[in-house]
């Protein structure tokens, strides 16, 4: 049990991924997560606005399915598969979020400083969601694919174009870490 | 029942990445400072075991419950969407240490803040649609 409830290492948790990939191909399927949002989308009345929208989402309703099997597997893996061990981050990466005002790196998954409640009333921490919301779900539409349709399914199927995403998306990962983060939480 | 399959992969996914850690904003953080190796693990044993995968499948013609050769989609051609597309992707990836999939796997963990992140992202797609005859792909 101790196996389960602690982190996973990476060479156990990558093939898990290939996994999902892999089954939902034989499912007639594809590994695609943000295709999920143009579903959403379309469901929501957008097709009165654009051609893009224009399809019968009802075909996607199994990509909806697994959103929301998503949402119950992190709440099953936090609830009942987890010991809540602190993540274990590189000492000097904990030192640098420190000095850039993160309180307690690695504690929680995602930083309080942004995503608590108590932040949600800060307007700073709002826009900085709402920016990185548009920008994943406007750079995923245009790049036709995120971390598990280009970085997997595409890097796994050799595919070039996928190759040029994924240069794309560490160009500004990169970008954002090293230069606009420390901007942003100036110590 | 039609999609039972589909419910027990997402719950499948969403326990992998959160046991990972692939949906901790510090994890995506240390990834893009070079300061651990644990993401690239995850992502480079996901792709050479997806190739593998792939290849035992073209070779040994594996096929799909709907008798189809099992093959993955093959992407759009274009230099300019993927590129542009990426970086700004990447931009967004970095900010909130998340992407579309553990965008929901985080709310399903606790992280309520999430909605507002998917709300924009909704957003973002349909920008995107609004605007892409416009764009250069």
């Amino acid at each position: 049990m101790e196996f389960i409830l602690n982190p996973w290492p990476w060479y156990i948790s990558g093939p898990l991924i290939a996994f999902v990939m892999a089954i939902l191909l034989y499912f007639g399927k594809t590994f695609g997560m943000s295709s999920s949002l143009k579903t959403m989308c379309s469901a929501l009345g957008a097709n009165k606005f654009s051609d893009f929208f224009r399809f019968n989402w009802k075909d996607q309703r199994w990509n909806l399915t697994i959103v929301i099997g998503a949402i119950i597997g992190g709440f099953i893996a936090i609830q009942f598969l987890s010991n809540h061990t602190k993540t274990d981050l590189n000492p000097t990466t904990i030192t640098e979020l420190q000095q850039m005002g993160f309180e307690n790196p690695g504690a929680t998954l995602v930083p309080n400083e942004m995503f608590s409640f108590e932040s949600l009333t800060s307007i700073k921490a709002i826009i900085l969601l709402i920016i990185g919301g548009l920008l994943v779900g406007f750079g995923t539409r245009y790049a036709s694919g995120c971390t598990s349709g280009h970085a997997i399914t595409g890097l796994s199927s050799l595919q070039k174009q996928s190759l040029i995403a994924v240069i794309g998306f560490f160009i500004g990962g990169l970008i954002m870490t090293n230069f606009i983060l420390p901007l942003i939480f100036k110590a | 029942m039609k999609y039972l399959k589909f419910l027990l992969v997402g719950i499948f996914f969403g326990i992998v990445l959160v046991k990972s850690e692939a949906v901790s904003w510090f994890r995506i953080y240390e990834m893009f400072r070079f300061q651990s190796f644990h993401m690239y693990g995850i992502i480079g044993t996901a792709i050479v075991t997806g190739l593998l995968f792939l290849q035992i499948s073209k070779r040994k013609h594996f096929k799909n419950i709907i008798g189809e050769q099992i093959d993955a989609p093959k992407k759009e051609e274009g230099f300019i969407r993927f590129i542009v597309g990426g970086t700004i992707f990447g931009l967004g990836w970095a900010l909130i240490g998340a992407c579309p999939g553990p965008m929901y796997i985080l709310l399903g963990t606790g992280v309520y803040s999430m909605i507002i992140v998917i709300i924009a992202a909704l957003l973002g797609t349909f920008l995107y649609g609004i605007l892409k005859s416009k764009l250069p792909h």
